[in-house]
């Protein structure tokens, strides 16, 4: 039968892609573990995160070896998220700019930022009810 | 496999292979029905997942209030100093390990070793329920003892209340659900059930149950870790 049917590959790049999975969960962990902050966290975690997810569906999911055409169509449609992400991102702002100029909130009170988050999490207590 | 085997593929693969099985009248995709149905499934359960993590980020970013750090609330102590994410860190190993006896599982199943499938599957069925078993434990911690809700915590933003188990519950479900099915298609494997339908249906059960672990993969990093 041909490879397209019944997806059998040596077990050998099971175990790499395995062990490689590990790793680079590994370094997912010690990016949080490390406290690497800003910029280089975001980068650092997206990377790790996009190769992983492209290890899991190239190999274990078996999608390099498929054809073209089933390919196209799992990885196609969701390209199209891509788009909503984008727009919700500046929807988002948007709509944090506005609340912040017109609703009276800290714009310094800055949320994605975990120093301000350490520093807000007993003052913030008293806010919340 | 005379009952499941598909259409000839055209002899061209890559693009050329791309014009030959859509330019055709004949049928598109050179798998088993099942295969083609689970990977539309899991490309509608990408849109919803998409949909969620969406949601948190727009919340999270409209938050006027500051985001509780993960980090810290996800700590656990061993006795010691709380270990930062430490009870996630494990659980995304546990499901990483999982999706490797799952993808030794289907390659047993093409070889038909019934044995080993069987033990395999019910492996990853086992390592799926110890991760069920500790999200229980996580979010007990978290209601308990933290007194975190899904409309306010005593942290700071009150989304990620919502956020938290919305998703985290969408995604225990699933592997609650992929070790219910998994446990089923192992006791077929044991019984003997695809000696003669082929061993695809393995396969087709570890698409799902990786496609668990992708989604997860994708909320550690978006909500544990950034």
């Amino acid at each position: 039968m041909s490879a397209e049917a019944g997806q059998q590959h040596p077990l050998g790049i099971y175990y790499k892609i395995w062990t490689l999975l590990f790793f680079l969960s590994a370094c997912s962990y010690a990016v949080d573990y490390f406290e690497v902050q800003g910029a280089m966290r975001w980068t650092l975690v997206l990377l790790f995160m996009a190769l992983k997810a492209g290890f899991i569906v190239s190999i274990f999911m078996h999608a390099v070896w498929e054809r073209m055409a089933l390919v196209f169509t799992i990885l196609g449609p969701p390209m199209v998220l891509l788009l909503l992400i984008a727009f919700m991102t500046i929807e988002g702002n948007y709509t944090s700019g506005t609340r912040y100029s017109y609703m009276g909130h800290d714009p310094n009170a800055e949320a994605l930022s975990p120093d301000d988050l350490h520093g807000e999490e007993h003052g913030g207590v008293e806010e919340e009810h | 496999m005379s009952e499941t085997a598909v259409n000839e593929a055209g002899p061209h693969s890559g693009v050329s292979g791309l014009v030959d099985d859509w330019a055709a009248d004949k049928q598109t995709y050179h798998v088993p029905w099942g295969k083609a149905m689970m990977w539309i499934f899991l490309v509608s359960d990408t849109f919803i997942f998409t949909c969620f993590l969406t949601g948190y980020l727009n919340v999270r970013l409209t938050t006027t209030q500051p985001w509780p750090p993960q980090s810290e609330i996800f700590a656990l102590s061993f006795g010691g100093d709380p270990i930062p994410l430490i009870l996630i860190a494990i659980m995304t190993f546990i499901l990483i390990t999982s999706s490797g006896t799952m993808a030794l599982a289907v390659n047993m199943g093409y070889r038909k070793d019934k044995k080993k499938t069987f033990w395999f599957i019910v492996a990853t069925a086992a390592l799926g329920a110890s991760f069920v078993g500790m999200q229980a434990f996580e979010w007990t911690k978290l209601i308990v003892d933290e007194g975190v809700r899904p409309w306010g915590n005593p942290f700071g933003a009150p989304q990620f209340g919502s956020v938290f188990f919305m998703i985290t519950g969408f995604h225990g479900l699933h592997v609650s659900a992929g070790v219910i099915y998994l446990l089923w298609v192992a006791f077929r494997v044991k019984r003997g059930y695809y000696d003669d339908k082929g061993y695809e249906i393995v396969e087709i059960a570890g698409l799902y149950w990786h496609f668990v672990d992708l989604v997860w993969v994708f909320i550690f990093a978006f909500f544990y870790l950034l």
